[in-house]
């Protein structure tokens, strides 16, 4: 088992063209960090110095992580995770 | 109820239970419906209290253009009130919106202007921006940024649920401009300091994520995270599920972006459940049905609905 992370078209000429791919670790932080080891500079497009990019979202389980932890929230085997850029709506 | 005019009529929406989808008699569902508003949404309360404003400011005079980047619904409201107060209205739209709403933009006297269906309407609203500066003349009122916006729901949207529903404990609503969550978000928690307020955010196919880079991503100037308590992505195959749901059990025949807020309204309804709290939850019905029969929402299998709708805004 793994944590699987859904990536956005945007981001797929680092992870070969892959929709999916799979990592591993404890917080979000962790796990970006794993994924960049495989997809090298995917974590700098997510990752700023100041936590989450402004226009890059991520729902752990569809929920945003903003309103659980930032990085820091706490991820498992099994989990979906989902980056999307932000859009309009309206 | 009788009222001088349409305008005047607007507002003051029914708030009905919803006693098959409700989980227990102690955890209950609220529908909001903003259907029942004069062209059909919610978007009338920001429409009225944009062009008021702009008004009272003085940028707007009987004769002026107004411009605005919408997928649909706030062109419609404000294509109305810009018909009824002798204004000419331009909307951006993205093409991958629904037939039905280019035609109720049209029959209310509206000009439209096509963006391209990538990007959705994060490029509507970088077409519009720069109409903007080519047509200096022109208002726009700019839905994202106007804080008329979510006032209209302050001073609206808000109370009424207030009144109707003093126990409300949580109030959840799909995720746009934003308005709609800020300002009964703002309303609700002043003097219900406990209140949960929940933004449903749709989740499109990938067509309408085909941003350049990153950096063009867009984030509406009206959006305050410290008003949420938490966000939620709903797919499309959840949001049709739900829609569909909503009109077997409870007989409300709603658009498609109400069956992501249903979606994120059940989840809360369940977590109440399982932590043994008693639970109020309004959720917004923002439109009807109507103006997505043409993309097969309603008939056939769930994934033929889901195919059919990959790649439109269907909020």
């Amino acid at each position: 088992m793994a944590i699987e992370v859904r990536i956005p078209t945007i981001l797929r000429q680092y992870t070969g063209g892959a929709k999916t791919v799979e990592g591993k670790g404890g917080t979000l932080d962790e796990l970006f960090s794993d994924l960049d080891t495989r997809h090298p500079g995917l974590r700098e497009r997510l990752v700023d110095g100041n936590g989450l990019r402004k226009f890059v979202n991520v729902y752990l389980n569809d929920e945003d992580v903003r309103f659980l932890g930032g990085l820091e929230t706490k991820v498992a085997d099994g989990d979906n995770v989902t980056i999307l850029p932000a859009v309009a709506g309206g | 109820m009788r009222f001088d005019s349409l305008l005047d009529s607007l507002g003051r929406t029914p708030l009905v239970g919803l006693p098959r989808l409700s989980p227990s008699p102690e955890v209950r569902l609220w529908a909001k419906l903003e259907d029942r508003n004069p062209t059909g949404s919610v978007k009338d309360r920001p429409a009225l209290w944009m062009i008021a404003k702009a008004e009272k400011e003085g940028r707007l005079s009987p004769g002026c253009t107004i411009l605005e980047p919408t997928s649909g619904n706030t062109g419609i409201s404000l294509a109305m009130v810009a018909k009824l107060r002798g204004y000419r209205m331009v909307c951006v739209m993205p093409e991958n919106t629904s037939a039905e709403r280019r035609q109720l933009l049209e029959m209310w006297g509206a000009r439209i202007i096509f963006s391209p269906a990538a990007g959705g309407s994060n490029e509507a609203v970088r077409v519009a921006k720069r109409l903007a500066e080519e047509n200096p003349d022109w208002v726009m009122l700019y839905q994202y940024g106007n804080e008329a916006n979510a006032q209209a729901h302050y001073e609206t949207t808000g109370p009424e649920i207030l009144e109707d529903l003093p126990t409300v404990t949580h109030f959840v609503a799909g995720l746009g401009t934003t308005g709609t969550l800020m300002g009964v978000g703002r309303y609700l928690r002043e003097h219900r300091p406990d209140v949960k307020i929940v933004a449903a955010e749709p989740r499109y196919g990938e067509l309408v994520y085909g941003l350049r880079n990153l950096d063009e991503g867009f984030v509406p100037e009206l959006y305050d995270e410290s008003v949420l308590t938490t966000r939620y992505s709903v797919g499309s195959a959840d949001a049709l599920r739900r829609t569909r749901e909503l009109l077997e059990q409870e007989g409300i025949f709603a658009g498609i972006s109400t069956g992501s807020a249903l979606h994120a309204a059940l989840g809360v309804a369940a977590k109440a459940v399982k932590a043994g709290e008693r639970a109020d939850i309004v959720f917004v019905v923002a439109d009807g049905g109507w103006k997505y029969l043409s993309t097969g929402a309603y008939s056939g299998t769930l994934e033929e609905a889901e195919e059919r709708l990959e790649g439109q805004l269907w909020a």
